[in-house]
């Protein structure tokens, strides 16, 4: 690039990518802040204002007649509207047609003599002259500001009653069998098409290529039927971990193939020259000298197996059960969609306990994933 | 736990029946056809059996899965697109019929060409002026990390996140969803959007966008690096300006990459189906081939005939990419 450093228009380019940067990750940094915050503060307040001190109304209700304690020739029943959360109250009422009557530390006097005084920090009194009377407790509204709430509360929810701690040792169990099993049986096949001559081959690698970009919708009826039929044959379940590992391992391998035949076929030709004269075959050639030379190709599509399989939504809804041991953090969250759709609480909390793993993994082997990016960037998805 | 502990056996397990296999037939293959001790004729013939024998025995197990989860199972469902529900009567072209005359199908395919159209357009749109506006500045690499970010993320987890962006709440009340917080203090009206006919196919695109942009700005970016310095130093001395450097020297260089990043993300906008699923799931206009094929599979117990049906649509739409990509692979082979 030219060096024109410096200039308004590189001030520009600052500027612009900036927003950019802010508008890409504004939302996966509001569902973080939104999966953290208090439940009651989520529902009123977007999550830009967490840090600001939110105002909400509400109505508590005082402890009934019976609680009442003489004091002074006086009857006083006593206690805490916020009842011990923090905040500062800065109005209150005793109708809900004025909620916000009387500002804090104001005595407001009820209908019946009866005198009520809410203080700022929650503490109030109603002070009467006579015995008191009535099972119902007095209702006060008030309007308290809330600092900022910060809590983990969401996750150990969801972990727990919501089942996704359940769901997270599923997607890991249908993940990891899923991404490694190809490997082995791709690299084999990929030396075999880069490396060794034999009839037919370019027709095989135009098959592998072409198959790279067969919708997944074109296998799913044909082998849920095949399932069934098995499952029936043998007297087995037709939806078990087993058959989405299967399932997984044949999706991946074109790109597996793909990926690990492109790669071989751009190791220098001399290596397996040489050893082939020092007697090597192929078998030995394969194992000892392509395979660990081949290991950024092997982390790339390990990479992609991964996010692909743990990611995937398609292929888990139809091949596995949608029992406890079974059900996956995908269809978990979309089954909360349907169940929990206005309890952010619960969504924003899955939802990222779903990506996190997936982020980890980026992040942590970002440059793999590029470099199979870069070597595979036919296949889609 | 258990079920965990049951994972890593398989794959092990799976692992080591792999090696045993490739190890095995390879021993028994040098067992019967030894060309090591033999002397001249006995052992070139060996050899050459061998290895005639051996790509089969590497090839076999990848070939085998392939056949089963991806070739068989595309026969199959052309095959079932001409029978009944549970596929065993043949009904002829009676489900495409059914097809052509189902508004809901129409109504994706309308969806869907308007996905085609503006996804992988905007995708590689976005991605080229990121990737060239960040190739400038030093903190460049910071930026195209949280930029890709959105990849690793799945659809249903991003489906999640813009049903937040895009949460309604009754005009007068505390708006929590960022879109409509925005309208509002704009003085607008807020809107349920993902309920609004046609206008909510866009509201959906914008999340496969958010993800794709990533992808198209990471191999892009990989394409201007590669352009060779001599023809930009020579379009700057022949006193290009900025724009014209970028849209008539740079951009023409690497066509092919745009093109292969706009097919990709192409066939990828063919089988979106999660984030409609999670976000409408078709209702209100918003239905797209993959969802309903989807749905015809399980609604009222299954209709594979249908499904199936869809499901070759889809496929045929991805056809002519798929010969491109076979010929584009071919050129590449024979080049090398």
């Amino acid at each position: 690039m030219t060096p024109a450093k410096r200039s308004p228009l590189m001030w520009a380019v600052h500027l612009s990518v900036l927003l950019i940067v802010a508008l890409w990750t504004m939302p996966t940094a509001g569902l973080l802040i939104s999966s953290l915050r208090d439940k009651d503060q989520l529902a009123v307040s977007g999550w830009w204002t967490a840090l600001a001190t939110s105002s909400r109304n509400d109505v508590a209700r005082a402890p009934s007649a019976e609680s009442q304690v003489e004091r002074d020739g006086k009857f006083v029943i006593s206690g805490n509207i916020l009842d011990g959360q923090a905040g500062q109250i800065s109005a209150f009422g005793f109708s809900s047609r004025e909620p916000a009557a009387f500002k804090a530390g104001e005595t407001a006097e009820l209908n019946d003599g009866e005198k009520l005084t809410v203080q700022a920090d929650g503490s109030f009194e109603i002070v009467s002259d006579t015995r008191m009377e009535g099972s119902r407790g007095q209702r006060i509204f008030f309007t308290a500001a809330a600092p900022p709430r910060f809590t983990l509360d969401n996750y150990r929810e969801v972990l727990g009653a919501e089942g996704i701690g359940a769901s997270f040792i599923n997607s890991l169990t249908v993940a990891v069998p899923s991404t490694v099993i190809p490997i082995l049986i791709a690299a084999f096949a990929a030396y075999a098409l880069a490396w060794m001559p034999f009839p037919g081959r370019a027709i095989l690698i135009a098959v592998v290529v072409g198959l790279l970009v067969v919708p997944l919708q074109m296998s799913l009826i044909p082998l849920l039927k095949l399932y069934n039929g098995v499952g029936a044959f043998f007297g087995v379940p037709a939806k078990t971990y087993m058959g989405i590992w299967l399932a997984h391992t044949g999706f991946g391998l074109p790109l597996a193939i793909y990926l690990l035949r492109n790669y071989m076929a751009g190791l220098p030709r001399e290596i397996m020259e040489s050893a082939r004269v020092d007697g090597a075959s192929d078998f030995d050639i394969f194992v000892k000298i392509i395979l660990p030379l081949s290991f950024p190709a092997l982390a790339s599509f390990a990479i992609f197996q991964f996010l692909w399989t743990w990611n995937d939504l398609l292929v888990a809804i139809v091949f596995l059960g949608t029992g406890q041991d079974q059900l996956v953090l995908t269809g978990r969250l979309v089954n909360l969609l349907g169940s929990r759709g206005g309890n952010w609480e619960i969504l924003t909390a899955s939802a990222f306990i779903t990506i996190v793993v997936p982020l980890i993994v980026f992040f942590a082997l970002q440059r793999y994933l590029v470099r199979g990016l870069l070597a595979g960037s036919v296949k889609g998805g | 736990m258990q079920q965990l502990l049951t994972a890593i056996l398989t794959m092990i397990v799976g692992v080591l029946a792999c090696a045993a296999y490739f190890w095995g037939t390879n021993f028994i293959l040098d067992w019967i056809f030894p060309s090591k001790g033999l002397s001249g004729k006995a052992a070139s013939r060996n050899l050459r059996i061998t290895n005639a024998i051996r790509p089969w025995l590497f090839l076999a197990p990848a070939l085998f899965a392939l056949t089963i989860y991806l070739i068989y199972p595309v026969y199959k469902s052309v095959v079932f697109s001409f029978h009944d529900r549970g596929g065993v009567n043949f009904v002829g072209w009676s489900n495409y019929f059914w097809m052509i005359n189902d508004g809901e199908f129409r109504q994706s395919i309308f969806n869907n060409f308007l996905w085609l159209l503006v996804v992988p357009a905007l995708s590689t749109f976005f991605g080229l002026i990121i990737a060239a506006l960040t190739d400038r500045i030093w903190w460049g690499n910071i930026a195209k990390t949280l930029i890709f970010m959105p990849m690793a993320i799945s659809f249903v987890g991003a489906a999640v996140i813009w049903k937040f962006i895009y949460d309604y709440r009754a005009e007068g009340a505390e708006q929590i969803g960022l879109l409509n917080a925005i309208v509002v203090a704009l003085g607008g009206v807020p809107q349920a959007w993902i309920t609004l006919p046609f206008w909510n196919n866009f509201f959906l695109m914008v999340i496969l966008i958010w993800i794709q942009t990533g992808f198209a700005m990471v191999i892009l970016s990989a394409a201007l690096r590669g352009i060779p310095e001599e023809t930009i130093e020579a379009a700057v001395i022949d006193g290009a300006n900025g724009w014209q450097i970028f849209f008539k020297i740079m951009v023409p260089q690497i066509w092919g990459t745009i093109a292969v990043v706009w097919t990709t993300i192409t066939i990828l906008v063919l089988k979106v189906f999660d984030i409609v699923l999670a976000m409408t799931n078709g209702q209100w206009q918003s239905q797209v081939l993959a969802n309903l094929m989807f749905d015809w599979m399980f609604r009222g117990g299954g209709d594979f005939g249908r499904g199936a049906s869809i499901a070759v649509v889809i496929m045929i739409l991805v056809v002519p990419i798929m010969i491109w990509n076979i010929r584009n692979a071919a050129k590449e082979m024979r080049s090398h």
